[in-house]
């Protein structure tokens, strides 16, 4: 379904996202997991037609985002790790033009806003402008309004970013039920291994740009000899916080993509 | 179509619903008004010209149409800024759609703010001189706010951040104004003014106004209408280009 070769972005000298190549099959949850910094919205920009990639081959449903970019966004649905909605406008107000730029016809589009926003409880709140919500109730708007039309492919950059644990779980059992269903390929990353391990059926994992290591949740665990995928997650990936290159770090770094290099 | 509408309709509820900032952007105009009609009037009457608040009121209307429309196509930014633009710019929805819903809500908003002033003009006593002409100013008026909605969208598609936005009002917004006689008569200007209010679409704007509402003319109303869609479909164009360029 998504077919990556050798892509890359430099933000001047800069490589955001350098040199990775990988693949999601139909039908699959797959995670992106990183530090802060690794490179994963940059890549999710990329996939989504929002950035031109600096070099590199990206195929979405065997579709070049770049030259193809109408048809690729008719295939894909994504929710924002940034805010995206209009904070003057309505929370229904906001589902409704995403149901209309997305050709959901009306019955149908009010339907599906309405089971969305009491899954989500919002629909008490559903005429009340988003400046006015809090803001994980924002972020709920946001997953809502992400799952109102039915895309082939689903992106979720870190869906569950300032949301309670009521709402993840609805959240993931929502999309795990689409998958199992509609055969809807989800591409995700997020901060939190235990959701990664819960859904994902398979994980790569980047660090400074690149593919650090790919498999499933038992594979990484096994590769690294962990008992958790955050073990293994920080093996890989080195216990520095980013921005400060330490030594030590960027050592099992390298091995690691040693390791990587099956 | 729907996806236009739905633009074209946000626009105007975000509009609508700044009550306080309709008002507020009154001020200026009917400072204009006051200050220079009633200020310059008599050295205006006395020089030969007539009454200088009908020759001023279509000035001050076209100007009100001018920011407005500038405004709100660079207000873009502002959906940069808090990240709205990237729900539109990867929905499945031909950009130049998107562009089109923008742009038109933006000159829709400028022609209710223009419409707004002319009523505050009328009751400062300005007075069209053929009532049937009037719906012909509005299209002028009309035309004119889908020149700048354009040409603000594709500005607003260019600027990265807020920083440019002060650029563009000082060194482009003011300028397009101050020389486009919607203050003072075109004639018997010096050569190199006379020039540079010839390039300036609004000129036409205002010219075209005034052929309609007040009977004056410069150019002729039949080139400021051309001049004034040539120039729209122009920059038309150019936002759509520019927003089809549109990263983030
Ligand atoms: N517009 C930009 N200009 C310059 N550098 C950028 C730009 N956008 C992102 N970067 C840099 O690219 C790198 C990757 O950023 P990206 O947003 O992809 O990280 P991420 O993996 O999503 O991190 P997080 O977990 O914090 O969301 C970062 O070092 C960031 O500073
Ligand atoms: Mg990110």
């Amino acid at each position: 379904m998504i077919k990556v070769e050798h892509l890359s972005k430099l933000y001047g000298d800069f490589k955001a996202v350098d040199d990775i190549s990988f693949e999601v099959a139909k039908g699959e949850i797959f995670a992106f997991l990183g530090p802060n910094g690794a490179g994963k919205t940059t890549t999710i920009k990329m996939l989504t037609t929002l950035l031109k990639p600096s070099s590199g081959s990206i195929s979405m449903d065997g579709l070049d985002p770049v030259r193809q970019h109408n048809e690729v966004r008719k295939r894909f649905g994504i929710v924002f790790q940034d805010p995206s909605v209009d904070q003057e406008l309505s929370a229904w107000e906001n589902m409704d033009l995403h149901g209309v730029l997305y050709h959901v016809p009306r019955r149908l589009r009010h339907e599906r806003m309405e089971q969305l926003m009491r899954t989500f409880e919002l629909w008490e709140r559903k005429d009340s402008m988003v400046k006015t919500f809090s803001g994980g109730m924002k972020r709920r708007l946001e997953i809502a309004r992400g799952l109102l039309h039915t895309p082939r492919i689903l992106f979720l950059d870190e869906p569950t970013l300032g949301l309670d644990p009521q709402s993840r779980n609805h959240l993931w059992t929502h999309v795990q039920h689409l998958n199992a269903t509609e055969g809807l390929t989800v591409f995700l990353t997020t901060h939190y291994m235990d959701e990664a391990d819960r859904v994902a059926s398979r994980i790569a994992v980047i660090d400074h740009g690149r593919i650090v290591a790919v498999g499933s949740s038992a594979q990484l665990k096994e590769q690294t000899g962990k008992e958790s995928l955050e073990g293994a997650f920080l093996a890989l990936t080195g216990t520095a916080i980013r921005e400060e290159t330490a030594g030590a770090a960027d050592r099992m770094r390298q091995a690691a993509r040693m390791w990587s290099r099956r | 179509m729907h996806a236009i509408y739905i633009l074209w309709l946000r626009e105007l509820k975000r509009y609508t619903r700044s009550r306080a900032q309709i008002i507020a952007s009154l001020g200026q105009p009917v400072l204009y008004l006051v200050a220079l009609g009633f200020g310059l009037g008599p050295v205006f009457r006395n020089s030969g010209n007539g009454s200088y608040l009908q020759f001023m009121a279509p000035g001050v209307i076209a100007m009100t149409v001018l920011f407005s429309s500038m405004f709100s196509g660079i207000a873009l930014l502002w959906d940069r800024q808090f990240g709205f633009l990237k729900e539109t710019l990867v929905a499945p929805v031909p950009r130049v759609q998107v562009m089109i819903g923008r742009a038109g809500g933006s000159a829709t908003v400028a022609l209710l703010q223009g419409l707004l002033v002319a009523v505050v003009c009328v009751i400062a006593g300005f007075r069209p001189v053929n009532l049937g002409l009037v719906p012909v100013g509005i299209a002028f008026l009309a035309l004119t706010a889908v020149v700048f909605a354009a040409a603000g969208t594709a500005i607003g598609s260019t600027l990265k951040d807020m920083q440019g936005f002060q650029m563009v009002m000082n060194f482009l917004v003011l300028p397009l104004f101050f020389l486009s006689g919607a203050l003072y008569p075109l004639d018997n200007l010096p050569p190199f003014l006379a020039l540079l209010t010839r390039i300036d679409p609004l000129s036409y704007g205002v010219d075209g106004m005034r052929a309609m509402l007040i009977g004056r003319t410069h150019f002729g109303a039949a080139l400021d209408a051309v001049v004034l869609a040539c120039v729209g479909v122009v920059l038309m164009l150019v936002g759509a280009w520019r927003f089809n360029k549109i990263e983030v």
